[in-house]
């Protein structure tokens, strides 16, 4: 049961597929539309997991108070931030007293978490049980915003669309974009012109980051550009090649090893 | 654009400024801004997979049945199946049956693999040998108009690109020693692999270049909103927009002298 | 004792915010002088901007949003600039996006360009000037937004059955039977051709699961980073075109004649080039003066 019935199952379906590829059958068709949907399914619990150990990681940080614990808050309140506007929506044209609901909620989470981690349990248990009551208050006589769990409402919500637009992509961005001054200072420290390798590595960077420069003497740009286009057309090209298909025929032997039980890291221990 | 989204973008560029803060030192701005994006966008997530995929594929079409016949009286009941299976999955955070998400995870690398092997040999390995094998183009060796080494569709070209191939796999292959003609082989190779990696490295630093140059265009747009300076111009423009612009800017020259400040005295200590 | 540093010592152990400084510095600079550099298109785009521009209207288009907000940068303007040109030509879009944040990232393109195209202009290429007037884009009729599902290579794969197998409703949760625009639309081989704006392992899927498999003429838009991994696809024909970083946005930016923020950002990429390589010339020179004092030392 704990290791043969997984191989099994990892076996029969990895063979289904292989054959229903070749041979093509209305019945076989059939099962493959059925998987495609199943499988998709799984994967949503599956991919609830990473979100639920977020959040177990950040209570146990402020738990036992680990380096940072109080930016775990930060996180939380993040995450429930954006739960609480995906399932609101405005209906009327103000919001209303949406805002101290958004509140109170997010003050029942600090709450709450507080009730579990300190020792005081009955004071922050009364103050959840006071910031639920404001925001039931609220939620039940407040017209100008309602809440939609199976309809999609909350995904054109404003509030929620602007943590997507103001809050959420800047800082990602923004975090990427310290990779060019990374860079900047890898170039100056690393990229060392050591041997021939090297420095037919450098020469071709340097060709390929000058390609759509203007301002060169004696129609250097124009034959820069040549020479970058041939280079990604003919030397990169070959060399892509042979890794395209080295990764290829890595990913065929890998699944053929894991479909035959050759290979069983997937599984891991016990 | 109305003040209640220049003061939401205003936040943006505040969270800009505060991720960059990074690049001087680590200090709680950073810290603020990179664990709120981390559970921003989990929570984004989590709507995400609510409303785009848990409603639609799974309780809508259990939507007919009831609960307490645990929706097996719905018409397309046996979606019940892919969900416990997916239930399944959450047996990880237990020491003792974490084993039982082995079957859904079985079933998905069972249909992944299986898909895998014929479509990846098809078009990874098939295609780009059958690509590789084109008939060199003698007659049109040096281009065909005229003598370019540069040329990308001549014979030379396709030469390069067939040598530079089996080169290349020559050297990722690892079962021979590379010595002899195989190991000159391997290092034309590597020259190969080279051109390639440094071509990648070229377009490398221009995406890293561009990241930050998309953060000065937001930055420089919010500018333009704060002074009404757009091509559109803003019917509701006030002096508030500039008074919130004042504020940042002021914090954020503040924040930077103070810094300043700091490195100077804890130089002469 | 202490070795007397040279300048060469002294430059190899500077402190590396100096090094930020100096590229922040060059980049606000450039970027506050007001002028452009020419842009020259290269094949690779053109082929992707000829083939969409050949499409008539109502024909059907699958643009796959596949980035995240860390990549937006480069894949945005491509968004833009191949959407709003193809709006303008009055072809509709199907968009999907696979990656976990791309739901962010195509909700925002598509209010963005919506918006955009309210207002008439005039735009001039292929020789032709094109007078367009603003108008409306709806959902339903000039688009459909899928969506996000989990597992790509399967969700790839379920498409070429029937789009309704894997998303049953659109992202806003429409039913895509009511959906004007999807009437008669089962799956790939009611679409013109798929245009995938990734920023990382999705294209791969594109290519192995979805052209290989059904055989629809795909194009990529990509970042910098993986651009040169996917000549090979584009020597074999099983891709069509490759917009490659900002260059490429720009480029298309350029054939459209609709400049937006690649072109913009152009001049301070020549730039910023500048000073990445001329830290690597002093890098360079630095260590091969250190190694031969070194080397001199030694002997």
């Amino acid at each position: 049961m704990k290791r043969q019935l997984p191989f099994l199952l990892v076996f029969l379906f990895g063979a289904f597929m292989v054959f229903q590829y070749y041979v093509p059958h209305e019945s076989s068709e059939f099962v493959y539309e059925f998987l495609l949907d199943w499988v998709m399914i799984i994967g949503i619990f599956a991919l609830a997991l990473g979100i639920w150990s977020l959040y177990t990681v950040s209570v146990d940080k402020i738990r036992h108070k680990k380096e940072n614990w109080a930016y775990s808050y930060v996180t939380l309140i993040g995450l429930f931030i954006m739960v609480v506007l995906g399932f609101t929506y405005k209906v009327g044209d103000s919001w209303g007293f949406y805002s101290v609901f958004v509140i109170s909620l997010m003050t029942l989470l600090g709450f709450l978490i507080q009730t579990s981690v300190s020792k005081d349990k009955g004071l922050w248990l009364g103050l959840s049980g006071l910031s639920l009551v404001v925001a039931l208050g609220i939620a039940f006589t407040d017209d100008s915003w309602g809440i939609a769990f199976m309809t999609s409402e909350g995904l054109s919500n404003t509030m929620f669309t602007n943590f997507a637009d103001f809050v959420l992509t800047p800082i990602l961005a923004t975090m990427f974009s310290l990779l060019a001054f990374f860079i900047a200072s890898a170039a100056y420290r690393a990229f060392r012109a050591r041997n021939i390798l090297a420095t037919l590595l450098l020469i071709a960077a340097i060709i390929v980051m000058l390609r759509f420069n203007p301002y060169m003497p004696f129609g250097l740009p124009e034959y820069m550009a040549k020479t970058s286009n041939w280079l990604m057309n003919v030397p990169n090209l070959a060399a892509q090649r042979a890794i395209v298909i080295g990764i290829g025929l890595g990913i065929v032997a890998t699944s053929l090893k894991v479909i035959l039980g050759i290979e069983r890291g997937y599984m891991g221990k016990g | 654009m109305e003040f209640t989204d220049f003061l939401w973008m205003t936040c943006g560029i505040f969270l800009t400024l505060a991720t960059f803060s990074f690049l001087y030192k680590d200090n709680p701005f950073y810290k603020f801004a990179e664990h709120l994006v981390v559970g921003v966008s989990a929570g984004f997530f989590v709507i995400i997979l609510w409303h785009n995929t848990l409603v639609p594929n799974l309780f809508q079409k259990l939507e007919d049945g009831d609960w307490y016949m645990l929706w097996l009286n719905s018409s397309e009941w046996w979606y019940i199946i892919p969900a416990l299976l997916g239930v399944l999955m959450w047996t990880r955070f237990s020491k003792e049956y974490s084993w039982v998400s082995r079957w859904p995870m079985g079933l998905y690398i069972g249909i992944s693999t299986g898909i895998a092997i014929p479509l990846e040999m098809a078009n990874r390995v098939n295609k780009q040998l059958h690509a590789m094998m084109v008939e060199i183009d003698w007659a049109n060796f040096f281009g065909a108009d005229g003598f370019d080494l540069l040329s990308t569709t001549s014979g030379l070209a396709q030469l390069i690109i067939f040598l530079g191939t089996v080169a290349g796999l020559i050297y990722f292959f690892f079962s021979k020693e590379h010595k002899g003609v195989f190991g000159g082989v391997a290092k034309f190779g590597i020259w190969i692999l080279m051109i390639g990696f440094g071509a990648s490295f070229g377009y490398t630093v221009m995406a890293r270049v561009s990241l930050f140059i998309n953060r000065m265009q937001d930055t420089k747009a919010w500018g333009l909103e704060a002074f009404n300076a757009n091509d559109i111009a803003n019917p509701n423009y006030g002096s508030q927009y500039q008074i919130v612009f004042w504020a940042l800017t002021l914090f954020v020259v503040g924040y930077i002298v103070k810094e300043i400040m700091q490195h100077l005295k804890s130089k002469n200590a | 004792m202490t070795e007397k540093k040279n300048i060469f010592d002294k430059m190899m152990t500077l402190d590396r915010r100096w090094v930020f400084l100096f590229l922040i510095v060059v980049c606000v600079a450039t970027y506050a002088a007001d002028f452009s550099i020419p842009i020259n298109t290269e094949q690779e785009t053109e082929s992707i901007f000829n083939f969409l521009d050949s499409l008539p209207p109502d024909d059907i288009v699958l643009i796959a949003i596949d980035y995240d907000p860390n990549n937006l940068a480069e894949l945005h303007p491509m968004t833009y600039a191949v959407v709003e040109h193809l709006w303008r030509k009055k072809v509709k879009v199907i968009f999907t996006s696979l990656s976990q944040l791309g739901p962010a990232m195509a909700d925002q393109a598509i209010r963005d360009i919506s918006d955009s195209l309210k207002i008439d202009k005039t735009y001039n290429y292929n020789g032709v000037e094109h007078n367009f007037k603003g108008r409306e884009i709806v959902n339903g009729v000039d688009y459909t937004f899928l969506g996000y599902k989990p597992y790509y290579a399967l969700i790839i794969l379920g498409m070429g059955q029937d789009f309704r197998l894997n998303f049953p409703n659109d992202y806003y949760g429409t039913p895509l039977d009511d959906l004007p625009m999807m009437q008669g639309v089962i799956n790939y081989d009611q679409v013109a051709c798929v245009v995938d704006l990734s920023g990382g392992n999705i294209t791969d899927a594109w290519i192995s699961y979805g052209q290989g498999r059904f055989n629809f003429p795909l194009m990529l838009g990509l970042t910098g980073v993986m651009t040169a991994q996917y000549y090979p696809f584009l020597g074999s024909g099983q891709v069509s075109g490759i917009m490659g970083g900002l260059l490429g946005a720009a480029q298309y930016e350029e054939l459209a004649d609709n400049p937006g923020r690649a072109k913009d950002g152009m001049r301070v990429q020549l730039f910023a080039h500048y000073v990445i390589i001329l830290f690597i010339v002093l890098g360079n020179i630095g260590y091969f003066m250190s190694r031969r004092k070194n080397l001199e030392g030694g002997n």
